[in-house]
């Protein structure tokens, strides 16, 4: 037999001016299972919660209703109060009469009757409660960064720092990302890789921070606090213990013609061969789809045709026979900092999309993209810093920038705004015009976006000061004339069509999420958006975390972002990853779903609806050990508790906890009993 | 009981409510202070994906002349996915309620979210209008056996209401 | 013999589009300024099997001087020849014109969208209007049948393919890819309909600029200079990208760049022959000239004409040559092998039995 109290607050005139509280009292008073019932002007306050606290010792009660304000205001104070004095505290609920009922009424008896009717019905749920205990589930205090360029680097860094292991995951060969190919960094015009180099070299020796290059993500499983990921460590064909990055091997590599991708395939490399001169590690890994002697055992040759690079090793370092080795690594968190690339214009893309064919993007040499200019300017790129054109080598004396492609036009490409652009196009002209005095800048833009420290001053500087051309409008058309490179344009604010004969054209071509961030994203039971980034939790209070528990984003991955973004989104997930390390439990609320096993029938109808692949199949065996059944099971640690499996279950086997089906069904049976 | 179809008929209406968007969004109509009918009892659930259908039609068979269901706003659910599963959920019921002879009218399906507290309002005001103008909803009242227990005990690992539900059930189905 | 493979691929073309009968809508310019448009055009669709028929008592498209000076006159010229169409019971109507393709796509997309307009249509024409009619231009049509065009441009017959190897300049020009909304085409910054075609014939399609650049249409008369100035430019690029013929798909264009491209030219440099798509098309399946009416451009076909027919018969004796000199070397190869088998046998068998073999032979 239930033994409940009801404690009617007058919220001191809020409720009491509409509702007759000492009425609602009375009347809860003569509810079946009622044991105590009476009002107070704040049941909020000490005395309030005292009253609360003596009743329950003095009635022995089995729960507890507080018909007073909305439970997102005060239920977890009233719970607690519960738990001081002994009762379960999931045994205690309110009943919403201020929100739901005084606030938005002014009839005095309709009010009055309409409170009886809430309070009967929280009397009728918590009749129905169970003492609960709170889920605990243990941290391994160990976190994952996926993403080795600055945003990754930087989370890595801030995790270890705080005195935590991390696994910092890249796929290509060195750390870096793509931060390490810019020549120089907006609004400062200081040396990317002079910013960056000793954060690399940092992250490389922290003695908590175990490095995995040339590696992916596999699998994950489980959930907050006890993540288990699958690392694939490629075969890199080169053994890191025993290499000292001497460069032997790539001197007598004999495919010397494969296009570099940290040069943005200006340059071109070695098949065995070190990404950039400050690449951390500083060891080459083996290209096996550009290698001689694996593109003759992929032929099928008996014999291997090459082998010069082992031969030039002194260290015995390199075997050709290694093979993709997998790692599960144990963590507790994990942060996503997979980062960005960008647009390839005019070209069919495994996404549909194929936009601005018109601007001979890939065709012509001397039409090149954002990333390729950084190249080309910078100190450590293939011309040497020198503004040099790639088609015949002759430094360019027109050149023309072309904003937003791909960006800002659904019908050509995105329908975002890819945010760096306006930003590195003003820097571009001002490094081009420092280098070529006598050269001539022209900047095709929609709008200038620059709002950030700094950036407005930088880009009208650009302008101003270095005198780049800035014309508003858009290009129509970009087309080889000769030696130099048509550029039909329109200038809005002069109402006339603008053709210039340029020597090169730069494309702020569109940030785009990386490849793979789609799958990488379903490993995690993350959602990504229209555009293919992942979903943060929420887009203004929650924006670095996602809705899996447990799993961080960091930079590019998200949106489109420039480095001080990238770095402070990456510091902000090391603050979530240390406060989630900061304790040895996690506490949740027991608010998830259980499945009766006496009469699961094993359909998994509940797991295709889950959104967070928390239900999984177990077996069901005899005292033998045969398998004889199949049922769901629900992992508390990843349930959210929302409750869409209970509803769809065909034999009223998983039940949500705090929301059971016997709690809803006396809910209802109590609303409509009005006379 | 009040059957005939006048002025003085209040409707009773049940609403079934996520916790995240149309709770809060009914909590933001009361700190604003905006004044409705007082014919609606809200239950609150997590999501509008725990909503089983037979909810609805226990209402109705408990004496509801009227339902709303509310939910957040597609793409704006709190558990990602629960509001596309009650949507498609709710447009197949929504069908075999009206081949129940239950008239669809007596149903309101509305996205509310949490900021929404003046579209709250306006779904009950027009709710409670609709169904004043329907009248009493009877039929399925007379499915539930005339002794029920009004105020029943709950015992352990038994469903209280355990008599009406397969009632409930079999007329969904 | 090889008619009878021409008129076997024509039957089989025939047989895969059973049936349907296209109205025509020719509209002003092919009975007036383009006739060759029309011939070539009506040449062509017969080789390939399909069938049309002009429609009643059509009137004009509206093009230039009716949409621009009255937005529903506009709608409801164009949409009388649909109306007309659609009692005629056809399902789609092909509009070789460009301009009369733009008018009537057009037309039909205002009515579909705007329902007011679409309860008034009948009224305005007198007529019932379901607007079900679709639109089709001559190079859509030519794009479905561009399996079939390369077969039969590929099938043997006496005098070779000349189209095979032409290096050709697909001009589109602005009504057959603007507004993108009525466009059939594919990019409308960069269009390559025209040039699938063009490669369906066996001739090359050249990757030059001003494919989508306007010709200055219909202001051939009014600011003639304009004309040249847009003109000189296309010729050119055409020109510097090795094309020997521009390809064009409206009467506009192929009037604004055959009849003026005699003044566009500054130091007498050679003029390039603009042909009609159908033509190319008509050329490629073994029409005759004649019947293609490539007589009637002002720049004469007749010495591409006769430098691409030298081409090809160069081409076929190149190729049978090599094919006699393959066939030659390998009887030559085999007689080879043959002898020294007779002579290992020889060796074996003794002395008389070269003599045997040379008997047998």
């Amino acid at each position: 037999m239930s033994r409940i109290g009801v404690f009617v607050c007058h919220c001191g005139e809020n409720i009491g001016r509409t509702v007759d509280c000492a009425a609602v009292a009375e009347a809860l008073k003569d509810h079946p299972g009622v044991a105590h019932s009476e009002d107070y002007k704040y049941m909020c306050s000490d005395p309030g919660q005292a009253l609360v606290k003596k009743a329950i010792e003095e009635h022995n009660l089995t729960g507890v209703v507080v018909a007073a304000c909305s439970p997102h205001m005060h239920e977890k104070t009233f719970r607690r109060a519960c738990d001081q004095a002994g009762l379960n505290k999931f045994m205690c609920e309110m009943a919403n009469i201020r929100e739901h009922c005084s606030w938005i009424h002014e009839d005095r008896e309709d009010a009055t009757a309409k409170a009886i009717d809430i309070g009967r019905t929280i009397i009728e749920k918590v009749k129905h409660n169970r003492p609960l205990e709170v889920i605990k589930i243990p941290v391994t205090k160990r976190a994952m960064v996926i993403g080795g360029g600055i945003a990754g680097i930087q989370a890595a860094l801030d995790i270890a720092d705080g005195g935590h292991e991390v696994v910092l995951v890249e796929k290509e060969a060195s750390i870096g990302g793509h931060m390490s190919q810019l020549s120089e960094t907006f609004p400062t015009l200081d040396c990317s890789q002079c910013i960056l180099t000793p954060r690399m070299v940092e992250a490389y020796q922290h003695p908590n921070i175990k490095l995995h290059t040339w590696s992916e993500i596999e699998k994950v499983d489980g959930y907050i606090g006890n993540f288990e990921v699958t690392v694939r460590k490629k075969a890199r064909s080169v053994d890191l213990d025993l290499c000292n990055g001497c460069g032997d091997c790539w001197a007598v590599c004999p495919s010397k013609r494969i296009p570099s991708e940290f040069d943005a395939g200006l340059s071109n490399r070695t098949a065995i061969y070190v990404p950039f001169p400050q690449a951390v590690p500083n060891q080459p890994v083996l290209d096996r789809e550009n290698c001689t002697l694996f593109k003759g055992r992929a032929k099928g040759l008996k014999k291997d045709a090459c082998g010069k690079c082992k031969d030039a090793c002194l260290k015995n370092a390199i075997d050709y026979d290694t093979e993709d080795e997998f790692v599960v690594e144990e963590v507790g968190a994990i942060v996503v900092a997979t980062g960005y690339k960008l647009y390839d214009v005019g070209r069919e893309q495994p996404e549909g999309l194929k936009g601005y064919g018109e601007y001979g993007y890939g065709e012509d040499p001397d039409i090149i993209d954002g990333l390729q200019f950084e190249r080309i300017a910078s100190a450590s790129g293939p011309t040497g810093g020198e503004i040099l054109r790639p088609s015949d080598g002759k430094e360019p004396k027109t050149v023309v920038f072309v904003h937003c492609v791909g960006s800002r036009d659904i019908d050509k490409g995105m329908a975002y705004c890819s945010k760096i652009c306006c930003m590195y196009n003003a820097k571009h002209a001002m490094l081009y015009k420092h280098k070529v005095h006598d050269g001539r800048a022209v900047a095709f833009y929609m709008d200038i976006r620059a709002n950030g420290k700094g950036y407005d001053e930088f880009s009208r500087r650009a302008i101003e000061e270095d005198h780049a051309e800035y014309v508003r409008g858009r290009v129509s058309r970009i087309f080889r004339d000769g030696d130099k490179l048509k550029v039909w344009g329109f200038d809005t604010l002069n109402d006339e069509q603008v053709i210039i004969d340029a020597d090169m054209v730069v494309l702020a071509t569109a940030i785009r999420p990386n490849d793979g961030v789609k799958e990488l994203a379903q490993k995690l039971s993350c959602s990504v958006d229209v555009d293919g980034f992942i979903n943060e939790a929420h887009p203004k209070l929650r924006p670095v975390e996602t809705n899996t528990a447990g799993v961080f984003l960091a930079g590019a991955c998200q949106a489109p972002r420039d480095i001080p973004d990238a770095v402070a989104m990456a510091s902000a997930t090391g603050a979530k990853v240390l406060s989630l390390f900061s304790t040895d439990e996690l506490e949740r609320e027991p608010a998830v779903a259980v499945v009766d096993e006496r009469t699961c029938i094993g359909c998994m109808r509940c797991a295709l609806v889950c959104p967070y692949g928390a239900i999984e199949q177990r077996e069901i065996c005899t005292v033998d050990g045969q398998v004889c059944g199949h049922t769901a099971y629900v992992n508390p640690g990843v349930c959210q508790g929302c409750g869409t499996c209970q509803a769809v279950c065909l034999s009223n086997s998983i039940d949500l906890q705090t929301f059971t089906d016997e709690q809803v069904y006396s809910e209802i049976n109590a609303l409509c009993m009005w006379e | 009981m009040n059957s005939q179809h006048s002025d003085t008929f209040e409707p009773r209406i049940t609403a079934f409510v996520c916790n995240w968007c149309t709770y809060t969004g009914a909590d933001l109509a009361g700190t604003s202070r905006l004044h409705m009918a007082s014919n609606v009892r809200i239950i609150r659930l997590p999501c509008t994906g725990r909503i089983d259908p037979l909810f609805i039609v226990k209402a109705f068979e408990r004496g509801a002349d009227g339902v709303i269901v509310s939910g957040c706003h597609p793409a704006d659910c709190h558990y990602t996915s629960g509001n596309y599963h009650a949507r498609r959920r709710f447009a197949v019921f929504h069908d075999i309620m009206q081949f129940l002879g239950v008239d669809p009218r007596r149903m309101t399906f509305s996205w509310v979210s949490a900021s929404e507290g003046a579209k709250w309002k306006d779904v009950v005001n027009e709710t409670v209008a609709n169904i004043r103008e329907l009248g009493p909803y009877e039929a399925y009242r007379a499915l539930a056996p005339d002794a029920v227990e009004p105020w029943p005990e709950a015992v352990d690992g038994l469903t209280p209401a355990g008599d009406q539900e397969p009632a409930a059930k079999e007329v969904a189905s | 013999m090889s008619t009878v493979v021409d008129a076997t691929a024509t039957q089989d073309a025939a047989a895969r589009q059973p049936a349907e009968v296209l109205a025509y809508y020719p509209g002003c310019s092919l009975h007036g300024t383009e006739p060759e448009y029309d011939e070539s055009l009506r040449a062509v669709v017969e080789a390939l099997g399909v069938a049309i028929a002009e429609i009643p008592d059509w009137n004009c498209c509206g093009a230039s001087s009716g949409h621009t000076t009255d937005q529903l006159l506009g709608v409801a010229l164009p949409a009388r020849n649909l109306a007309l169409a659609e009692a005629a019971g056809f399902d789609r109507v092909l509009t070789p014109c460009a301009a009369c393709y733009n008018r009537l796509a057009a037309a039909r997309l205002a009515v579909a969208e705007d329902a007011a307009l679409a309860e008034q249509m009948p009224d305005i024409l007198g007529r019932p209007f379901e607007n079900s009619v679709e639109v089709l231009g001559v190079l859509s049509l030519l794009r479905e049948a561009a399996a079939d065009i390369a077969d039969l441009a590929a099938a043997p017959r006496p005098t070779p393919n000349p189209m095979v190897g032409a290096k050709l300049a697909a001009y589109y020009g602005c009504l057959l890819v603007r507004p993108p909304e009525v466009s059939a085409g594919d990019d409308p910054e960069q269009p390559m309909y025209m040039d699938e075609i063009i490669q369906a014939c066996g001739a090359e399609a050249v990757d030059w600029n001003m494919k989508v650049e306007c010709c200055g249409g219909a202001f051939s008369v009014s600011r003639t200079s304009s004309v040249l100035r847009l003109g000189r430019a296309i010729v050119e690029d055409a020109r510097r990208s090795g094309a020997e013929a521009i390809v064009v798909a409206c009467p506009l264009c192929h009037t604004n760049l055959d009849l003026r491209q005699r003044a566009m030219e500054s130091r007498g440099e050679p003029r390039i022959p603009v042909l009609f798509i159908t033509q190319i098309v008509g050329l490629a399946l073994g029409l005759e000239p004649e019947a293609l009416g490539l007589k009637r451009h002002f720049i004469d076909t007749e010495p591409l004409l006769s430098d691409l027919r030298v081409r090809a018969a160069q081409r076929v004796a190149d190729e049978k040559r090599a094919a006699e000199e393959k066939a030659a070397k390998a009887a030559a190869r085999a007689a080879k092998a043959a002898e020294a088998k007779a002579a290992q046998a020889a060796d074996k068998t003794g002395a008389d039995a070269p003599a045997d073999a040379g008997g047998d032979a």
